[in-house]
């Protein structure tokens, strides 16, 4: 199974609808609760990073015999020092992702928390990239 | 405990959900920023304390299973959050009441935080 989502920047109402979408086919194809939920909570958090922090982004997810793997791409501003943005509290967000609930700076530690395996690289003035991965 | 007693205890108004009336809440997480919910370890029959009544309100719910959702400070939320909450099956209850005076209800009630 392979599932591919865009993700438009700043459409705070959208937001969170792939993830929606992902968490039912993972529920459809037979995939346990407790890790349909991890994977719902990671993949919410990064969508939520490209709509507060992106110009656009896309989700992609691979199902495959023993694992879960996505990746989430965006084209935008990047990130500076990773070390600093994976620490808890650290934020850069906008004060209308503070107003939706996000912007706390537990994105990317709640990501890392959430996947059996995780990764990121990012270019500043490029954009970031995610891989995740959970094993079935 | 079921949320019909719960909207009792504090002085609440049901704004959707009147077939979920007899659903049982163990557990209250109380929070208005949305990524402390998604952290927590969220167990079945949550009920979501907060003061935040955007979208992502109900994005988190589905995310998480929350059983329910309790608006504090008399907020309400928009027509569409309402209708999204429709389709999720989570009921929504409002309070005048504010964020520590729910929960202290609540915990006197005897129900459990989620950690």
């Amino acid at each position: 199974m392979r599932l591919d989502f865009t993700i438009i920047s700043d459409d705070f109402f959208a937001a969170g609808a792939a993830s929606a979408r992902i968490k039912k086919s993972l529920q459809q194809v037979g995939i346990p609760t407790s890790l349909v939920r991890r994977i719902s909570v990671a993949v919410y958090e990064a969508e939520m990073n490209i709509v507060i922090h992106a110009y656009s982004g896309k989700i992609s997810l691979e199902l495959a015999r023993e694992k879960v793997r996505i990746v989430v791409e965006d084209e935008g501003p990047g990130i500076e020092d990773i070390q600093l943005a994976m620490q808890e509290g650290y934020s850069t967000a906008s004060e209308e992702a503070r107003r939706q609930g996000f912007g706390a700076g537990m994105g990317l530690p709640n990501i890392n928390r959430a996947a059996d395996k995780f990764e990121i690289e990012s270019t500043v003035d490029v954009g970031t990239k995610l891989v995740m991965e959970f094993n079935l | 405990m079921q949320l019909k007693e719960i909207i009792k205890a504090i002085d609440g108004r049901l704004i959707y959900g009147e077939e979920h009336l007899d659903k049982e809440i163990e557990i209250i997480c109380g929070a208005d920023l949305m990524s402390d919910v998604l952290a927590c370890h969220i167990k079945p029959r949550t009920l979501l304390v907060t003061s935040l009544v955007n979208a992502q309100v109900m994005r988190t719910a589905d995310i998480v299973d929350l059983e329910a959702i309790l608006f504090v400070r008399g907020k309400e939320p928009a027509e569409i959050v309402i209708e999204m909450a429709k389709d999720l099956e989570i009921p929504l209850i409002k309070t005048e009441h504010t964020m520590f005076k729910s929960c202290g209800i609540l915990y006197q009630l005897g129900l459990n935080g989620c950690n």
